[in-house]
């Protein structure tokens, strides 16, 4: 049997030396991934080191309309930050999806994105809204996009001894939002089977000036699909370029079959939420919704 | 293996136990300190019947390890009722026979309990939504819904009761 | 709410009091299967086969037993041998050599899951690891899932012992079809040619769970003297120990069973996994041994629900009656042979006039568990197919389709599924009822569609024990042996004080332990409230003789001049004449009779009769993606008399919610290997709140003459219909047959697609 130790770290320097020590090491943040894991055997750390005492790791600060988000912040947290939930109402949905009000309570973005799931709600929302991730570790701190921490199903760029410690989310523009819409057999309590996240920016006339569109379940990780934003700006989200997105999304798409869907219904999935899911977020950045 | 010590606060009263770094709040709850109303339906988090109050947050105990509870304080199905008196959720479950097998319930008593406490007024979906955690398979959720629907009623009541005997 | 109907013929009955065992079901208070603590106890831990289909050569345990902590190991070799013997097994009967190969793998492993060794030890963790030291050497064979599969030229063989039962000649090889049943009526060719119209349909459903949430536990102990306890969660515990007690080759009265709470069964907890194996750990370790299943053992390790492949017609008049019917069917039974054959033939004639019929079904094993009872067992699969097929033809003859089942409903005398005349049954009066209820014809939005399905279903009575006994101040126990799953306390206490004229809570129910009562069979079947009930009223009605036989004497009178009422005995003649003694008067005088005042009573009542149904269920389907949304949905059901109306109720909303989820999502999937891919909560997709509707219930009351109170059984007919009802709400929405189940969202989609 195999030895267990915990650790509550108090600061960021204490936990990188506690991760680095230990290449087995696993960061617990909100336990809903890390805890099935174990217990399903398959993750088998020899110690675990807890984050939520670390400084501003269960907060959400504004600052000059950015926002900073701790990495241990509980989805539900997020809701409680009215400007946050204003301006980046996709973000926020994207996080409050996540299993049930009980797991929502606990499971935090941060943790949604190391663990890397192809499925994971949040990171097609946060890779939509440009969203960066800071990462602490023994050779210091660095930003990335969120799109290149998962690389694999379960695999995180990061290296021994990092760990993210806080997202980022970017100035939101005037006439801008955002929104995420998954597909799921039932209403709640499902993991994607695909996941859209999208972010746009409208003009005074209602011209999109700049879209990103991410999705969830399609591919090996979540995935920005550049040409898919490319082709609803300039344009009204009329009905020629909101196929031309779809099409773009499909064309993204590199599935599998497995419990959760088919490979073929999944594109088509993703174009159908891509569409309806940038309804949403035109709706938002107009105010109409 | 040595055990880590721990010291909380469970339904009011100081509660300290041993365990182990892997142990999950649930199993400790069920095990040393023999509060088995918490019941373990799934380990997963997915059928919320281990439902326990974490610092005035809901969450499911088989998702929380034991160690965390460091110096923080716990409710449980057993600190519902206050003494022998029933809170208005566990009797409206009794009155309304939301209950077949009763195995779930407990859980659903906790997350109704906590969607009282923020939403006095909850209208059939947002009941549905908050309690879509906590699986049941026996009712069909039908009497559970009128049941918090009708303690949300009564709180509601009591809480008007109380206000205007102040 | 609980205040008596003034216009009831009954005091109590049809009341909705709070059950007696309610209060500790809220607070946390009742002990079920995994909450039971013997002094003493360690714990167990299976070891579980990682392959569908394997020889096992050798099992080493050496490692597991040097393991400090480890108390005890067991394989099947610590088993006694086992014949091919036929036991009753819940409400099944299997042979003994399946049921411990059931506990533990005799010679193969048969599915992943399949149990292969256990260990007992001072922790569950130590338990755990010392159940993964254990080396099992397997060779592995190829496995079946699929029937058609399991049916091939030259399939991998489950059973080298198994001889299709019922063919003539028998066959000389063995195979996977375990049984054949052929049942005929009539003349079915003749009558399908000279049908007006004719409708067919290739039908499939896959192995379901019955998804309690309450995983299987148990505590066994046993002692220096060769007998020993079971503490069990179990549908009953008289059963459980049977069964127990047979495979372990030790008499059934050495092995006291305690009943515990019980979290949910819905069938599938009327057989035995841990309990044999537990005692085994119990027997080499002396202490008593705690067993318990996560939820991955329970879906790989414990019974689901069978698949089912059918190849329907019917055919009809232009009328729309139903003229004949054929079918070939076969139920996909995982690895043990275990027969819902007969309930499909009862499915298909029992429930409409059918005159000429040709049945052929087969039971066919594969390599997943053995599948178990789950609720109206092999029913919902038949009556998918059946009322699938019948909402076709009213379809073609542009019939309503609630005309079409009442013009062909069965009525009392009608012949029932095995010739004998249906009783005093309802289901003309649901499908009546469900015409004029107002959701039959209320308006539907765009994408929206109605879907309805009726529903037979046999129900059942069978052995059971109660005694009832009065204490000296006249408060009243009941005790019995039916574990109380849904509120069945509730019912036996209302239906003691109907007869005794007292309040209810003046009676309190217990439900014994096995040296504590006589026998009484599961609960199941639908068969508690009718039958230990029937046993319940007549205790209490023999103690109300014996009341008013003691007050007779007392008043001086001949037992005939006393009547009684309101809980006492009513003096009618000679000098006490307008006198009366309470019920706490008479038990208080005990000692001046034969003793204290209490009957025991044991039945047997095969006179019930079958539950029938009718649901209505509206569903939206989203064109673009094939979510399905429930909107409203309506159970009307014959419920003979609704004891405590609220748990009647709780059956059917119950049974159609897992009807519900059965149509729309719940699903074993298997990969490759024969491993279950979704073997827990996050992708077995039961019902959650937010899917569903209130589920509207109309009980229509047509009693049983049988039962002194009207009883009929109500737990099982309520999930036979739901899944026709929701794939002919859905069909309808799209214009498009669905006849493969779950309809989950890319199934649906799917389907639309291939029409365009």
């Amino acid at each position: 049997m195999t030895t267990l130790t915990y650790h509550a770290p108090r600061t960021r320097e204490e936990a990188v030396a506690l991760l680095a020590a230990d290449p087995t090491a696993k960061v617990l943040s909100g336990g809903t991934d890390l805890i099935v894991q174990m217990r399903g055997g398959r993750a088998a750390p020899t110690a675990i080191v807890d984050i939520k005492n670390v400084s501003a790791m269960m907060s959400v600060l504004g600052n000059d309309g950015r926002y900073s988000i701790g990495a241990a912040m509980p989805c539900t947290g997020m809701l409680r930050d009215e400007g946050l939930c204003k301006a980046w109402p996709g973000v926020v949905e994207a996080a409050n999806l996540i299993g049930s009000v009980q797991v929502r309570n606990r499971a935090t973005m941060g943790g949604n994105l190391c663990n890397a799931s192809p499925a994971a709600d949040s990171i097609p929302a946060l890779i939509a809204a440009g969203a960066t991730v800071l990462i602490v570790g023994p050779s210091g701190i660095r930003e990335v996009p969120v799109e290149q921490v998962p690389v694999a199903p379960g695999k995180t760029s990061l290296t021994a001894g990092e760990f993210v410690v806080e997202i980022r989310l970017p100035v939101r523009p005037a006439r801008s939002s955002d929104a995420y819409l998954r597909s799921i057999p039932r209403t709640e309590m499902d993991i994607a089977v695909v996941g859209a996240g999208v972010s746009i920016t409208l003009d005074e006339a209602g011209t999109c000036t700049a879209a990103r569109v991410a999705l969830g379940a399609v591919a090996p990780t979540a995935i920005l699909v550049p040409e898919a934003g490319a082709a609803l700006v300039g344009s009204k989200l009329d009905g020629a370029a909101m196929d031309a997105m779809a099409a773009a999304v499909r064309a993204a798409c590199r599935p599998i079959d497995d419990k959760r869907g088919t490979a073929e219904y999944r594109t088509a999935m993703a174009g159908v939420l891509a569409k309806r899911t940038a309804l949403i977020a035109a709706a938002r950045a107009k105010g109409e919704a | 293996m040595s055990k880590i010590a721990v010291s909380t606060t469970v339904n009011g009263d100081p509660a300290e136990f041993l365990c182990d770094a892997g142990e999950t709040l649930l199993d400790v709850l069920r095990g040393s300190l023999g509060l088995t109303g918490s019941k373990e339906g799934c380990a997963s988090g997915d059928c919320g019947a281990c439902t326990v109050m974490l610092n005035s947050q809901m969450v499911c105990s088989c998702l929380v390890l034991a160690v965390e509870a460091e110096g923080k304080s716990i409710a449980t199905v057993e600190g519902v009722a206050e003494g022998s008196v029933l809170h208005p959720v566990q009797r409206q479950f009794l009155e309304h026979g939301a209950l077949q097998c009763g195995f779930c319930t407990p859980g659903f008593i906790v997350a109704a309990k906590a969607l009282l406490e923020v939403n006095p007024d909850p209208d059939e979906t947002e009941i549905r939504y908050w309690l879509a955690g906590n699986l049941c398979r026996c009712t069909g959720y039908d009497k559970i819904v009128r049941a918090v629907s009708a303690a949300a009623a009564e709180l509601r009541q009591d809480s008007k009761a109380q206000r205007s005997a102040a | 709410m609980n205040a008596p109907d003034p216009m009831s013929k009954y005091r109590v009955v049809g009341t909705r009091p709070v059950r007696p065992d309610g209060i500790d079901k809220v607070t946390g208070k009742a002990i079920y299967g995994p909450d039971f603590v013997a002094a003493g106890m360690i714990h167990g831990a299976i070891l579980r086969s990682p392959h569908a289909h394997a020889r096992i050569r050798s099992i080493d345990t050496s490692r597991a037993e040097a393991l400090p902590g480890v108390k005890a190991v067991v394989t099947s070799a610590d088993f006694p041998g086992q014949s091919a013997k036929i036991i009753a097994a819940g409400e099944t009967s299997s042979s003994l050599r399946d049921i411990a190969a059931t506990c533990l793998a005799h010679g193969k492993v048969l599915y992943v899951g399949h149990a292969a060794a256990a260990v007992a030890a001072t922790t569950k963790a130590i338990a755990e690891a010392a159940a993964k030291l254990i080396v099992v050497d397997y060779e592995v064979l190829p496995h079946v899932i699929e029937v058609e599969d399991a049916l091939a030229e030259g399939a991998p063989i489950l059973h080298e012992h198994m001889i299709t039962k019922g063919l003539d000649p028998a066959p000389d090889s063995p195979s996977n079809a375990a049984n054949c049943l052929v049942m005929t009526r009539g003349d079915a060719d003749a009558a399908m040619a000279g049908a007006a119209v004719i409708v067919s349909g290739h039908y499939r459903t896959v192995p379901v769970h019955q998804g309690y949430i309450e995983p299987h536990a148990c505590v066994a102990s046993w002692n220096a003297d060769g007998q020993g306890q079971l503490w069990v969660s179990s549908q009953g515990h008289f059963d459980i120990r049977n069964q127990t007690a047979s495979v372990l080759h030790i008499p059934s009265s050495d092995l006291r069973t305690y009943p515990l709470e019980i979290g949910g069964g819905f069938g599938g907890k009327t057989g035995i996994y841990l309990e044999p194996v537990a005692m085994l750990l119990s027997k080499k370790a002396g202490r008593p041994v705690r067993l318990a299943m996560s939820r991955e053992d329970v879906f790989c390790g414990s019974g689901p629900a069978p698949g089912i492949v059918v190849d329907l017609t019917i055919g009809a008049d232009a009328d729309g009656t139903l003229k004949a019917i054929k079918a070939e069917f076969w139920y996909q039974v995982g690895a043990f042979c275990g027969s819902a054959v007969n309930s499909g033939m009862a499915t298909l004639l029992g429930t409409y006039r059918i005159a000429n019929a040709h049945l052929c079904g087969w039971d066919v094993v594969s390599n997943f568990p053995g599948t178990k009872a789950y609720r109206a067992p092999g029913a919902p699969q038949m009556a998918f197919a059946l009322e699938s097929c019948l909402d076709d033809l009213a379809r073609k003859l542009d019939m309503d389709p609630l005309d079409l089942r009442l013009r062909n409903a069965v009525r009392p005398g009608d012949p029932g599924p095995h010739h004998v005349p249906h009783g005093a049954i309802g289901f003309v009066e649901c499908l009546e009822a469900a015409k004029a209820h107002p959701h039959w014809t209320a308006p539907l939005g765009a994408n929206q569609a109605r879907g309805v399905a009726g529903a037979f279903w046999m129900n059942y009575g069978g052995p059971s024990t109660v005694s009832v006994a009065l204490s000296g101040d006249g408060s009243v126990q009941v005790t019995t042996g039916s574990p109380d799953i849904g509120g069945s306390r509730a019912s036996m206490a209302i239906m003691a004080a109907e007869v005794l004229q007292v309040p209810y809570e003046r009676v309190r129910v217990a439900i014994a332990d096995t040296a504590s009562i006589g026998y009484s069979m599961v609960t199941g079947g639908s068969r508690v409230t009718f039958a230990t009930g029937k046993a319940v009223v007549e205790a209490a009605r023999k103690v109300e003789e014996t009341l008013v036989t003691r007050a007779a004497s007392l008043f001086g009178v001949a037992a005939t001049d006393v009547e009684w009422r309101n809980g006492a005995a009513h003096c009618l003649t000679g000098e006490s004449a307008g006198e009366h003694l309470t019920i706490g008067a008479i038990a208080a005088k005990a000692g001046q009779f034969s003793g204290p005042v209490s009957a025991e009573v044991s039945v047997n009542p095969l006179d019930y009769l079958p539950g029938f149904a009718v649901h209505i269920c509206d569903t939206e389907v989203d064109p673009e993606t094939g979510n399905v949304s429930i909107i409203r949905y309506t159970t009307v059901q014959d419920v003979g008399t609704a004891i405590h109306p609220d748990y009647v109720e709780g059956q059917m909303q119950g049974g159609a919610v897992q009807g519900i989820g059965w149509a729309l999502n719940e699903a074993y999937v298997f990969d490759g290997n024969g491993r279950m891919e979704n073997p827990g909560f996050l992708d077995y997709r039961m019902p959650v709140a937010s899917d569903l509707p209130m589920i509207d219930t109309v009980m229509i009351e047509v009693p049983n003459p049988a039962h002194p109170y009207g009883v009929k059984g109500v737990g099982e007919a309520p999930i036979v219909p739901p899944l026709a009802a929701v794939a002919n709400a859905v069909s309808r929405a799209t214009g498009l047959p669905m006849r493969t189940l779950p309809l989950s969202p890319d199934r649906i989609w799917a389907t639309i697609q291939a029409a365009k």
